[in-house]
């Protein structure tokens, strides 16, 4: 027996790739050209699998503000939120955040990871309970095993299961701990929100709902699937992330509970960590404000997905039921899928590959994400590379 | 109340269709290392018996269970 035994499964899985010659789990970008174009591992690639959904990365005004705050703030914080590495940015951050959200009160985190981490960890204690979607997100998985609550599962975007779950907590529900997403990072599906309001509503409970992958794209303002749904008011805690619509790095939470301005002191990952440095403060708050200002991005974003999505659909491939940014085809044989994944990088199409246990079944996916800056003639050209690869029925006979 | 063998009984039928030919499936199975469960058949074997004796297990109890007789064992002490 060794430490190392656990990982076995790990490390054969590496060597098998190895000698197949392909490595998808951090494929080196050795250029970036354009928040849709990079050289990667030696391809000039579309890329199709960022989470850039709004295609800021490389907006100037952006990374003359990151320059700028560079330049007059230095390169880092080196220090906690709770220390010496609250700045004034983080502050208007807060504010700015809390403004758009219509929110009385904001978080600002270093990583998304740790905004979802932190509260899923630090709202609900032992004694207490969680019920999250079957398919959330790791970070969330993570925070409420260290919370030390009882966790339960509901079936994915299932509300009649969560409200199951919540009857049989009997008056226990009223303190819970309800967890889902906004849109689902792997399929790319929306939760039923107003119908997990409605289950929330008659048994009572707190409610967190995770939109890193919704911010910016849906509801009238761009703040999620709960604007969308029209129940904001019944959401206690959103939290979402810079890293993908506002292209920078960090996290926050939102809520109107006063209680949040003292939680903060009581989220580890809030405080046992150096604050988000003053450039990556500086481009989000001008990505936040060139969001609010361009709604055409957002509609950009969903004329991309539903050519991405209708051509893959006739292509055959086997795609999630609802038309989103992330586009997700399931591949069946995980050897097909590396294969699949390396051929759409050498035909021009970098996509991210997810294997079992990260994929919510045990097939694996090919995920797209597609970006308001990608233009039609991009998308077919991604569209080309999946056709490169055989139909759906083609893939089964391999 | 189901009692431990009420419970045993139960997973060894919805074990029975995971059970690969020539493996013996007593209560000291163990799930994954002898039957070959992935993580996700785990999860599919809990919904079960959550669905079947409208109950919830809660993930908390999953890293004490290595074998079918943990599991019944687990359950029981839920409902007591």
């Amino acid at each position: 027996m060794s430490l190392f035994d656990k990982f076995q499964p790990l490390i054969d899985v590496r060597a098998e790739l190895e000698r197949a010659g392909v490595m998808p789990f951090g494929a080196v970008t050795e250029k970036i050209l354009s928040p849709t174009e990079a050289i990667v591992e030696g391809q000039r690639v579309i890329l199709a699998g960022t989470n850039n959904y709004l295609g800021l990365t490389f907006e100037p005004e952006c990374v003359q503000a990151a320059q700028q705050a560079l330049a007059e703030q230095g390169t880092g914080t080196t220090g906690s939120r709770m220390a010496n590495g609250t700045f004034a940015g983080h502050i208007a951050l807060e504010e700015e955040l809390a403004a758009f959200f219509a929110k009385q009160h904001c978080i600002v985190f270093s990583t998304g990871y740790a905004a979802t981490m932190g509260l899923a960890s630090t709202l609900a204690g032992p004694g207490d309970v969680i019920v999250l979607d079957a398919d959330s997100h790791a970070s969330l998985y993570d925070g409420v095993r260290l919370s030390g609550a009882e966790i339960v599962r509901f079936r994915h975007n299932d509300a009649a299961d969560l409200e199951k779950r919540l009857r049989r907590l009997g008056k226990r529900s009223a303190n819970t701990l309800i967890v889902v997403e906004g849109i689902y990072s792997m399929l790319g599906d929306q939760a039923p929100l107003a119908d997990i309001v409605e289950v929330k509503n008659r048994h009572g409970g707190l409610l967190l709902v995770d939109e890193a992958h919704s911010l910016g794209m849906l509801g009238e303002h761009g703040r999620g699937v709960a604007e969308a749904a029209g129940v904001e008011d019944a959401v206690d805690f959103t939290v979402g992330t810079f890293s993908k619509s506002l292209g920078a790095i960090g996290g926050y939470c939102v809520s109107d509970h006063a209680e949040l301005q003292a939680i903060r002191f009581a989220i580890r990952s809030y405080i046992f960590t150096a604050s988000p440095s003053p450039s990556v403060i500086a481009s989000t708050r001008v990505a936040l404000r060139l969001m609010q200002e361009r709604p055409q991005l957002r509609e950009r974003l969903w004329e991309n997905a539903q050519r991405l999505y209708d051509g893959l659909k006739s292509l055959g491939f086997k795609l999630s039921p609802q038309v989103s940014p992330v586009v997700a085809v399931t591949i069946e044989d995980r050897d097909w899928a590396i294969a699949c994944w390396s051929r759409l990088l050498r035909r021009g199409a970098y996509v991210n590959l997810v294997m079992p246990p990260a994929s919510p079944t045990s097939d694996s996916l090919l995920r797209c994400s597609v970006s308001a800056a990608h233009t039609p003639e991009q998308i077919d050209r991604i569209l080309e590379a999946f056709a490169s690869l055989g139909t759906a029925d083609t893939q089964a006979a391999k | 109340m189901p009692d431990y063998d009420e419970f045993l009984e139960r997973i060894f039928k919805i074990l029975k269709p995971f059970t690969k030919p020539g493996v013996m499936l007593n209560k000291d199975s163990e799930l994954v290392t002898q039957l070959g469960l992935t993580s996700l058949q785990v999860m599919e074997l809990i919904e079960q018996l959550e669905d079947h004796f409208d109950i919830s297990i809660p993930l908390n109890i999953l890293p004490d269970i290595r074998t079918v007789h943990d599991l019944a064992t687990q359950l029981e002490r839920l409902e007591h």
